[in-house]
């Protein structure tokens, strides 16, 4: 499995990451479909890391530093989750609708 | 690890979601290790398998009001989202296949000590940036947390 291969995976992780936070209907699946996505770009760069020569490791610490931010996100984001949904009863999205005209 | 990512988006019962989720954290760090990146493989078990995965179980089962009758998982809009997540797929996905990506394809080890110098060298600052970052999440995950009985008591 070369550095397509691995790429391949990671384009799959993303996509099937971006279609679960536009199709799924519930806000912490939302977050987790952000997580996949998240690891789709983050195992692209560690392969790139891996295979590209001359980038003095920028790729894994880079890797790195998403994981901090992915964490740093899902933090803020299921405390956020969790506030709406003490508010509003339900954690299905598109009963937040109360700024519709 | 696909089945795993897709078992995530498809399952209706969404604790079945968050424990594929947790086998697509720890398949993904085998490839970090089939990459030779030891010390990201490390992060990702102790972070996302760890911790992370922890996390949204907790909030999931804080916030579900019983599984007596779940809920329509998908939108009606979810013929679209596949239509456009496919083509985003196809377009990243043909563009990493049809690029000449050089000679030189075999995997080369990451060193922990070269990550270790690079970060505490050349990316030092991001480091520090990153910090501050943490912090400022968890004072407004708690912030965002508290109930609001507690404050109503606290004044």
């Amino acid at each position: 499995m070369g550095l397509a291969g691995y790429l391949v995976v990671s384009t799959l992780l993303f996509g099937i990451g971006a279609f679960g936070f536009l199709a799924r209907r519930n806000a912490i699946l939302m977050l987790i479909c952000i997580e996949l996505m998240l690891y789709g770009v983050n195992l692209s760069l560690v392969a790139f890391n891996a295979y590209l020569p001359g980038g003095a490791n920028a790729g894994g610490v880079f890797a790195l530093m998403i994981m901090a931010v992915a964490a740093a996100e899902a933090t803020v984001g299921l405390a956020l989750v969790i506030a709406i949904i003490r508010t509003r009863q339900t954690p299905e999205v598109d009963e937040y609708s109360d700024l519709k005209e | 690890m696909v089945g795993g990512g897709l078992a995530v988006v498809t399952l209706r019962n969404i604790i079945h979601s968050a424990i594929a989720m947790m086998v697509c954290f720890g398949s993904l760090a085998g490839m970090y290790l089939l990459l030779g990146a030891a010390i990201i493989a490390a992060a990702q078990v102790l972070i996302y398998l760890g911790a992370i995965s922890v996390l949204i179980l907790f909030a999931i089962m804080l916030t579900q009001a019983g599984d007596a009758n779940i809920p329509a998982p998908f939108h009606r809009q979810v013929w679209l989202a596949a239509v456009v997540a496919l083509a985003v797929m196809g377009l990243i996905g043909w563009a990493a296949v049809t690029t000449n990506w050089g000679d030189n394809l075999s995997a080369a080890a990451i060193g922990i000590q070269q990550i270790a110098t690079a970060l505490f060298t050349t990316y030092a600052l991001p480091f520090e940036i990153l910090s501050l970052l943490l912090l400022a999440a968890i004072i407004g995950a708690i912030f965002l947390a508290r109930r609001p009985e507690e404050d109503e008591r606290a004044n």
